[in-house]
């Protein structure tokens, strides 16, 4: 009976049904362990080909939050479906459709790099042949092919975050989980990595990552929420946050260690607001390089000057108060 | 773009028939090393405690060997129920808990489709292969020795292994789904295995230990694992005691299996 909304239909269908198209959608999404609430009360909606992002620094809650929309941790309170269904009462059906990068490698260290694959890929029912088909496709994407038959053991990190991906994806999941994908790489690994994600996300799979990285949200995000505490306290596009929450660009000033709070009513009126930080000042304002000369004329002489433009950490800084990386 | 339809739900079966390509791969890496001991083990004890240690005791007469004619024939059921213990304990301890805590193997395998509950089953269905395979190597071994009274017993105490193997290794992998380090397991071996393997009535019977050292003897599952198979080797076969030692066996698998999933969900899913 049901057909298929052309597209036109489809932009002009009512709230209900845009949230009938939602991936993943929590409504006051609660985890709590003993005493202790991870996450306190969330709202979600995640939408088909869109990557989604959970920045927040560490113990803000989003990897119970990651844990409970990978279907393995049941929430303690509030709403939340999956890809239509409640985790709670379709949990591995709905798990047969989610790849899952989880935040410590699960490899197993005792197999080659291509049984890891292979063995998963029957975890999904997925036959043998069409498993093999697979990995060596997944293992040309990830660049791995010359280690098929190389130990977990020796690969370096990024190999091994790299494989852990393949992995994720040999089900060709309609949703791909990444728990903080590259935590603890080197910029080379990481960039490499980010490659592959944005390919990813090019193919149209609909990503949802924890970081608490900036320049990551930034480059992989569509859309991400800010958590802090086991609360969302913000939402949007990257740049919408940034327009939403910090000005145009920040003057950063370091002056001797220990002056920094002393200085900071010296320059109050020359910004929009000013952050001290134990190392610097943030003088955040529309035009950096102006703020900067008036710093100058009033005889002040920071040991190092940088202008640049605000990012994700500068919101973060000011819905919080604290850094993203301490 | 919609929200994308849901495969139909599978069955333990079906997940456990999923799981077995994991457990084949493991297995190729790692029979070789366990090949030589599984031959060698059963021939050094037989040699040492049935040929050996039993020329002294038979020198006494075989009076009192619970209708064994030679120690041998009485020490090697022993050895036989002995070993299913000893296979099984050490599959469910350090490789149960590197799956949980080292290689984190099970947090991969309950990404997927597979629950606490088909990981649980596959894996002891492994230890189950495991159990099956040393032990008739060693029951044919045994076999060499001429203790066996008949065939049909020698081939129904094969499957008493299987049982005695799993009655030791569901609670004691629910034991080790708990465990913080593997500490716990030095606990296992010295307050459990090694006084079952001495005084369950695997090298002596049981009525030369104090009345009351023999009561607990009885109670402990090795006890009715080594008279169960005994019974059958010797053709001796009293099918009143038989069901006892079978239910007490099959219960204490089926409560252990219940707790190991039990542990492991808890210590997974949280």
């Amino acid at each position: 009976m049901a057909t298929n909304p052309d597209p036109v239909d489809l932009m002009s269908t009512s709230a209900t049904d845009r949230e009938a198209v939602s991936l993943i959608r929590a409504r006051g999404l609660r985890k709590s362990f003993g005493d202790f609430e991870a996450v306190r009360g969330i709202d979600l909606d995640v939408r088909p080909g869109e990557a989604f992002g959970f920045l927040g620094p560490n113990g803000a809650g989003k990897s119970s939050t990651m844990r409970m929309i990978a279907a393995v941790s049941p929430p303690s309170g509030g709403e939340l479906s999956i890809l239509g269904q409640d985790p709670a009462t379709h949990g591995p059906q709905i798990r047969a459709r989610l790849g899952v990068c989880p935040q410590e490698d699960t490899l197993d260290t005792e197999l080659n790099v291509r049984d890891n694959l292979m063995v998963y890929g029957r975890y999904f029912g997925i036959p043998k042949a069409e498993v093999a088909e697979r990995v060596d496709e997944l293992l040309r994407f990830v660049q791995l092919t010359e280690k098929a038959k190389a130990k977990v053991d020796d690969l370096s990190g990024g190999m091994k975050r790299r494989l852990t991906i393949a992995r994720s994806l040999v089900n060709r999941p309609d949703l791909l989980l990444l728990d903080e994908p590259t935590t603890g790489l080197d910029p080379q690994a990481r960039h490499l990595l980010w490659d592959k994600l944005f390919r990813l996300k090019q193919e149209g799979v609909t990503l949802v990552l924890t970081t608490h990285y900036m320049d990551e949200a930034e480059q992989l995000c569509d859309r991400l929420v800010v958590m802090d505490k086991g609360l969302i306290v913000a939402e949007g596009s990257p740049l919408a946050l940034i327009r939403q929450h910090s000005t145009r660009e920040v003057a950063e000033l370091r002056f001797g260690v220990g002056r920094h709070e002393a200085l900071a009513e010296q320059v109050s009126d020359l910004a929009q607001r000013v952050e001290v930080l134990p190392d610097r000042l943030l003088l955040y304002t529309e035009d950096g390089e102006e703020t900067l000369a008036k710093v100058h004329e009033r005889g002040l002489r920071p040991a190092a000057v940088l202008v640049r433009r605000s990012t994700l950490e500068d919101v973060f800084l000011r819905l919080s108060g604290r850094t993203l990386v301490d | 773009m919609s929200v994308p339809t849901l495969p139909a739900p599978a069955g333990r079966l079906t997940m456990v028939g999923r799981q077995v390509g994991y457990w084949v791969t493991v297995y190729r890496r790692t029979w070789r090393g366990s090949v030589i001991s599984s031959f060698l083990m059963p021939l050094l004890y037989v040699l040492a405690m049935g040929v050996l240690l039993g020329g002294f005791v038979d020198r006494s007469g075989s009076a009192g060997l619970e209708g064994a004619s030679s120690y041998l024939e009485f020490v090697a059921p022993g050895l036989l129920a002995a070993h299913a213990m000893q296979t099984a304990v050490g599959e469910v301890m350090y490789p149960v808990m590197g799956m949980i805590k080292w290689n984190k193997t099970y947090y991969g395998m309950i990404a997927t489709p597979l629950s606490v509950g088909d990981v649980v089953a596959a894996h002891l269905g492994f230890v189950l292969f495991r159990v099956a395979s040393t032990c008739g190597v060693f029951l044919l071994v045994l076999a060499a020795f001429g203790v066996f009274a008949s065939v049909p017993g020698a081939i129904a105490a094969f499957f008493v292994q299987l049982l005695v193997g799993l009655a030791f290794a569901t609670p004691l992998y629910g034991y080790t789904a708990g465990l913080k380090n593997e500490a716990g397991f030095a606990v296992v071996y010295r307050l459990l295995v090694m006084p079952l393997f001495l005084f369950s009535g695997a090298f002596f019977p049981i009525s030369n230990l104090s009345p009351t050292l023999e009561w607990i003897a009885r109670l402990t599952p090795l006890w009715h694992g080594v008279d169960l198979t005994r019974m059958l080797s010797l053709g001796r076969f009293d099918a009143s005691q038989a069901l006892v030692h079978v239910t007490y066996l099959a219960v204490l698998a089926v409560i252990g299996w219940w707790w190991a999933v039990r542990r492991l969900t808890k210590r997974l899913v949280d």
